[in-house]
């Protein structure tokens, strides 16, 4: 890249621009002294203009992100309800809600649907990315695969939840194959959290799709070739090439999958009403509703909050750690 | 990024069979993605004595538009529609400004504390908004924003972390002599910015406009806690009230309302898919 003026003195500043990339020599002499005068007065303003032009953003951070969190830190440890007088309980609220078995429940809830949503979801979304980067013309098989992202949480929960009705067609459709009659998905506590995890699955396969075809589209075709000339088969290129280089996007839509599937709440609030029969299937996110918004008891909800920010920190910690040894970043 | 949407650019390998068994493996998977919508969009015109008596029974006998009719007349969709598209079009708006500003200043001003800024920026993405709902909501109410759409509106706009990294990565993506003939001409920031900048990433801007007019579209949890009066209701909220209020055991009503509430955003999509799938594969790898 060619040294510019304005380029090489910018150079390594903070926050700059291509990744603190240093430019190279700061000399050149072009400059007349008019644009030295005016570039003096750029540096100035700059120092103050980028502050009037993140504060927008700035204080939106502040007032919807930093302060609430910070509201949410001393609110786990008292006890309120809004109207009456505030009372500090210290660790309490955390103690009660370990204690609660329904909040367990929402805790085991939780990590399972990531664990059974997540995994599977993926896999499925990688192997149709796969099979539609083979493809010519695939942009009908696109729109089927992607139109339940398109579409509201609440008007999929609603078509599911009569889908899966224990005489709805699912079960008409099972009990004509097999004779037998289909389970109660939404009334029998055992089938209420896979319910949930399929219609998970089922909605948000389609970004998934979106992204890894776009991974695999992206990897250079000079790569594959010099693959080909090495003899390597179509399945040893897959393992050995598109994967390993697919594997930074794979990585990322994992976290992504995994922070949403701990925010599961939408299709658990319309398809069980209320968390399911036993609480069945009654999420961290649904805890924190009930807690805050039905019960008032903002204290309780706060430390419900930590808790589920704690866990998606620690898994997150957890998988950077993982992708040291599994992600492969073309250097 | 490539064009997730456009014909392959490398030839379809493999035998007629092994591409016989593709078409079969991705038709059934698009069947099942689909089957649900065409269920709903059935089941909405039938009647709810053909429901019950024939489940498994595809199409409707007799017809019934009047279902649309009931659904619409059950509860304020217009309203809703209004209220959507309205805080959808400010949502939407105003985010491009805002972070388009913050990311120039982040890609391109020199300025004390931006490193600083920009990780807090990238940490605060780690906190969902179901963690501070609660004091959310409280600040909400010392505003006098509970049951306005103020709520939804302002902090949708002034902070989204993700639409700052994601302007900041197009920006970048510039090379900065573009910027220099206009400072030379005298232009300051702002007009660098909005004539120089912004201009030049309009495809960019425009992935990014569909992102987040989809998240606001269809956000549920912030409208289900802060809106509590119908006239004030989004499209989901509404349409979340007739799991009982409205619908409840009528099926065909609850279809009707569903495909009230989403057949426009279908259609939307079909006429829009590329683009559409474009920006979502673009945004989902974080603009690279």
């Amino acid at each position: 890249m060619a040294t510019t003026l304005h380029g090489s003195r910018r150079s390594g500043n903070p926050g700059g621009r291509s990744g603190g990339r240093p430019d190279g020599g700061a000399q050149n002499g072009s400059g007349t002294a008019i644009v030295e005068r005016r570039e003096a007065g750029w540096r100035r303003r700059d120092r103050w203009m980028g502050l009037v032009f993140v504060g927008p953003q700035l204080l939106g951070m502040c007032v919807f992100v930093l302060l609430p969190f910070a509201v949410g830190m001393v609110l786990a440890f008292a006890k309120w309800d809004g109207l009456t007088a505030l009372e500090w309980v210290g660790t309490d609220n955390f103690a009660a809600q370990m204690a609660n078995p329904e909040f367990l429940r929402a805790i085991i809830n939780t990590v399972a649907i990531a664990l059974i949503t997540v995994p599977i979801g993926l896999a499925l979304s990688l192997l149709i990315a796969v099979g539609l980067d083979r493809l010519r013309a695939r942009t009908g098989y696109l729109i089927m695969y992607f139109a339940p992202v398109m579409t509201s949480s609440i008007a999929i929960s609603l078509v599911w939840q009569q889908i899966l009705r224990a005489d709805g067609p699912l079960n008409s459709s099972f009990a004509k194959v097999f004779g037998i009659p289909g389970p109660d998905w939404l009334g029998d506590p055992r089938f209420v959290l896979p319910a949930v995890c399929i219609v998970t699955i089922w909605s948000s396969l389609g970004l998934n799709v979106i992204i890894f075809l776009a991974g695999l589209q992206g990897i250079s075709p000079s790569i594959l070739e010099a693959a080909k000339v090495d003899g390597a088969g179509p399945l040893r290129t897959m393992l050995r090439i598109r994967l390993p280089l697919l594997s930074p996007v794979v990585f990322f839509s994992t976290v992504v999958a995994v922070i949403s599937s701990f925010q599961t709440f939408d299709v658990v609030f319309i398809l069980t009403k209320g968390g399911g029969p036993d609480d069945s299937a009654r999420t961290i996110v649904y805890q924190i509703y009930e807690d805050g918004f039905k019960n008032f008891e903002f204290g309780m909800a706060s430390a419900a909050s930590i808790i589920l920010l704690l866990l998606t920190l620690l898994v997150t910690a957890v998988q950077l750690m993982l992708q040291r040894r599994f992600v492969h970043y073309e250097s | 990024m490539r064009a997730a949407g456009r014909p392959a650019r490398r030839h379809a390998t493999g035998s007629r069979a092994s591409r016989v068994l593709l078409h079969v493996f991705l038709g059934v998977g698009g069947f099942l993605m689909v089957a649900p919508f065409l269920w709903m969009l059935l089941t909405s015109f039938k009647s709810l004595p053909q429901i019950i008596a024939d489940p498994l029974g595809l199409f409707p006998a007799p017809w019934n538009f009047a279902n649309y009719a009931d659904a619409w007349n059950a509860a304020p969709f217009g309203l809703a529609y209004w209220n959507s598209i309205y805080i959808c079009v400010l949502t939407v708006a105003g985010t491009i400004l805002t972070a388009s500003m913050a990311a120039y200043a982040f890609a391109r001003i020199d300025f004390k504390g931006s490193k600083f800024l920009f990780v807090l920026f990238l940490a605060t993405q780690m906190v969902p908004q179901q963690v501070t709902i609660v004091p959310l909501y409280m600040i909400f109410s010392a505003l006098g924003w509970v049951d306005t759409h103020l709520a939804l509106i302002i902090p949708a706009v002034l902070c989204n972390p993700f639409a700052v990294f994601l302007v900041r990565q197009f920006i970048r993506s510039l090379p900065v002599e573009l910027e220099e003939a206009a400072r030379l001409d005298g232009a300051g920031r702002w007009r660098i910015l909005f004539s120089v900048v912004l201009p030049n990433i309009k495809p960019g801007l425009a992935a990014l406009s569909i992102v987040v007019a989809l998240s606001a579209w269809n956000n549920f949890f912030l409208p289900l806690i802060v809106l509590n009066s119908e006239e004030q209701f989004t499209v989901p909220l509404l349409l979340s009230q007739f799991t009982g209020q409205y619908g409840g055991i009528n099926y065909s009503l609850v279809m009707a309302a569903s495909a009230i509430s989403i057949v426009p955003m279908l259609i939307a999509f079909l006429i829009g898919n590329r683009k559409i799938l474009n920006s979502m594969a673009m945004s989902g790898m974080g603009g690279s």
